[in-house]
C-alpha cells in the first residue's frame, strides 16, 4: 500500500485481514499437498491429520467473514479499499473450498488402501497435484505482492492442469477396462484426480480476484480450458 | 406508479443524462476574493435532471463553484469571478442579466436550515408573491400545496400551515426551505451540505427527496459525506486547492477512480 489511512485502527483492519489470508492460504496448500502425499503412501494417520485440519481452515474463513463486514459496517470502504475487503471474502470462500478437497482426498486415501496405488497412476496424480500446488502457492504470492500481470499469467496457466487431468482421466479409463477389479479404487482415484484439478480452478479464481482487487476492471474474455475429460468416451461424430 | 414504470422513469432519466444535454456549462471559471485566488480555471458542466455532486476537502473550492453557479459570490465584498457560465446557452454573468431572476431559476438550499420568521404558508407562498407567479389567493394556496407535497412535507403540517415555521424540527424546517426554493419554479436547485445539521432520517427524508426531484430539476449538491454523495448524485466531481480533480459518473468515482487524488480522498487516505 502506497500511503496509509488517516485511521490508523482502519490500516490494522486491513493488514489483519491479508494475514489471515495468507494464512489460510499456507494451510490449505499444505493440506493438499499431504493429501495426495497420504493417497499414493497409503498414510491414514497423515489423512487423519488433513481431515482434522479443515475445521481450523473453516473457522479461519468464517472469522475473515466477521472481521470484513465488522470492517465495511465502520469504515465504510471506498473504491480500492472496498474491492480489497470484496476481495478478500471472495479468496477466503476459494481457499475454504480447496481445503475441502483436500479433505474429501485424504477420506478416499482409506478407501483405496486395500488395493493400493498403481505406480504409473500415482505418479500422474503426483504430477497434477505439483502443476495444482504451484499455481496455488503462485497466487498467494501474488496475493502479496498485488501484480496484475502475474494474476493474469497464472489463470493463463491453468490450462495445463486442465490437459494434465484429461490425460490421466483417460489413463484411469484403461485401467478399469483392463480389469474390473480395479474400478472401486480407480473411481475414487478419478474423484481425488478431479478434486486436485478443482484446486487450479480456484486458483485461477483467487488469481481472477486479485486482478479486480488492483486494477478495478475484471478480466477480459474467456478462461483457457484445455479440460476435456467431459467428452472422453463419447461416440465420434 | 409501481415497480415498473419507477425504474422506467429512472431509466429515461439516465437516457436524458448521457445524452449529455448540459442545462448550465461552466468555462474556464476563476474566482478571486481579494487577492486570494479560490478557484482555477474550472471547466465543469451540470447535465439536464441529473444530481451532480461536488466533494473535496474544506476550501478546496467545491462551494465556491456552486455559488457561481447562482452569482452567490456577488454579495460578498471583493469577490471577482472570470470565465465564462451559461444557464441554457445564456451568459448568467451578462450585464443584462436580472440577479433576482436568474436567482430564481437557480434556486439554493442552505447547510442550516433557514425559515423566514414567519408562517408555514407565508415561508412558501413569499418567493411566488414577489416574482408574480400567482394571480390571487387560490393559485397561491395551490402553489404552497404543490411546492409542499414535492419536498414531502404536505402530510405532516397541512393541519398547521399558518404556524411559525421555525417550531418545525430541524429536518422539517430542511424540507420547508427546499419547498420554498421549489415554490418559484427554479430550474436548478444548488444545495450546500443541506444535510450537515440533520440527524440521519431526516438526512434519508431529504435525500430520498433529491432523489424524487431529479425527475423535474436540475441538481447540484456540496456535500462532506462521501456516502451520501455516493448515494444520491449520478456524477461527482472532485475538487482540491481550488482545482477540478476529475468528474465522473459517480459509480465509477466511488469504485474506481481515475486520479490518485480523488483515491486518496474517498479512502481517507493522506495524499
Amino acid at each position: 500500500m502506497a500511503s496509509t489511512h488517516i485511521l490508523s485502527a482502519y490500516d490494522e483492519e486491513l493488514k489483519y485481514l491479508n494475514r489471515r489470508i495468507s494464512e489460510m492460504g499456507g494451510l490449505a496448500e499444505q493440506m493438499c499437498g499431504d493429501a495426495v502425499r497420504a493417497l499414493v503412501n497409503s498414510d491414514t494417520a497423515l489423512a487423519q491429520k488433513i481431515i482434522s485440519d479443515d475445521v481450523i481452515l473453516d473457522h479461519a474463513e468464517r472469522e475473515i467473514q466477521d472481521k470484513a463486514i465488522v470492517t465495511i459496517a465502520k469504515r465504510q470502504p471506498m473504491a480500492a479499499d472496498l474491492r480489497e475487503i470484496i476481495g478478500t471474502l471472495r479468496i477466503a470462500a476459494d481457499l475454504e473450498r480447496v481445503g475441502d478437497l483436500g479433505k474429501n482426498t485424504a477420506k478416499r486415501v482409506i478407501a483405496v488402501q486395500g488395493t493400493g496405488v498403481p505406480r504409473k497412476l500415482a505418479r500422474g496424480l503426483e504430477h497434477l497435484s505439483e502443476l495444482a500446488l504451484v499455481q496455488l502457492k503462485d497466487v498467494l504470492d501474488v496475493f502479496a505482492s498485488r501484480s496484475a500481470e502475474k494474476a493474469e499469467i497464472i489463470r493463463a496457466r491453468d490450462e495445463e492442469i486442465d490437459a494434465m487431468y484429461t490425460s490421466l482421466f483417460r489413463e484411469l479409463l484403461t485401467y478399469m477396462m483392463e480389469d474390473p477389479r480395479n474400478i472401486t479404487s480407480c473411481t475414487h482415484l478419478l474423484f481425488c484426480a478431479k478434486n486436485i484439478e478443482r484446486i487450479g480452478d480456484h486458483a485461477t479464481n483467487i488469481a481472477e480476484t486479485i486482478y479486480y482487487i488492483k486494477t478495478g476492471a475484471q478480466l477480459e474474455g474467456e478462461r483457457p480450458k484445455d479440460d476435456t475429460a467431459n467428452t472422453v468416451g463419447a461416440p465420434a461424430e | 406508479m409501481n415497480m415498473m414504470s419507477e425504474a422506467a422513469v429512472e431509466k429515461a432519466l439516465d437516457k436524458k443524462m448521457n445524452d449529455m444535454t448540459y442545462k448550465m456549462i461552466g468555462n474556464d471559471v476563476s474566482v478571486y476574493y481579494g487577492e486570494k485566488r479560490a478557484l482555477f480555471d474550472v471547466n465543469l458542466n451540470v447535465r439536464e435532471n441529473t444530481v451532480t455532486a461536488l466533494i473535496g476537502p474544506s476550501g478546496c473550492g467545491k462551494s465556491t463553484f456552486l455559488r457561481t453557479l447562482n452569482r452567490m459570490n456577488d454579495t460578498i465584498e471583493g469577490c471577482r469571478v472570470t470565465g465564462k457560465i451559461t444557464l441554457d446557452g445564456d451568459d448568467i454573468y451578462d450585464k443584462e442579466i436580472d440577479v433576482v431572476e436568474l436567482r430564481a431559476r437557480v434556486g439554493m438550499v442552505f447547510q442550516k436550515p433557514n425559515p423566514f420568521p414567519k408562517s408555514i404558508y407565508e415561508n412558501i407562498a413569499y418567493g411566488p408573491r414577489i416574482h408574480g407567479l400567482a394571480r390571487n389567493k387560490a393559485d397561491l394556496d395551490q402553489i404552497v400545496e404543490a411546492s409542499l407535497q414535492r419536498a414531502g412535507l404536505w402530510t405532516e403540517v397541512k393541519d398547521r400551515l399558518h404556524e411559525g415555521g421555525t417550531g418545525l424540527s430541524g429536518g422539517q424546517q430542511q424540507r420547508l426551505c427546499i419547498a420554498r426554493a421549489v415554490a418559484v419554479s427554479p430550474e436548478v436547485i444548488l444545495m450546500d451540505e443541506p444535510c450537515s445539521a440533520l440527524d440521519p432520517i431526516a438526512t434519508a427524508k431529504v435525500e430520498e427527496l433529491i432523489h424524487e426531484l431529479r425527475a423535474n430539476y436540475t441538481i447540484v449538491i456540496v456535500t462532506h459525506s462521501m456516502q451520501q454523495a455516493a448515494r444520491v448524485s449520478q456524477r461527482t466531481a472532485m475538487f482540491h486547492l481550488g482545482q477540478l480533480v476529475e468528474e465522473n459518473d459517480t459509480d465509477k468515482m466511488f469504485t474506481n477512480p481515475d486520479d490518485q487524488r480523488t483515491q486518496d480522498y474517498i479512502m481517507g487516505r493522506f495524499g
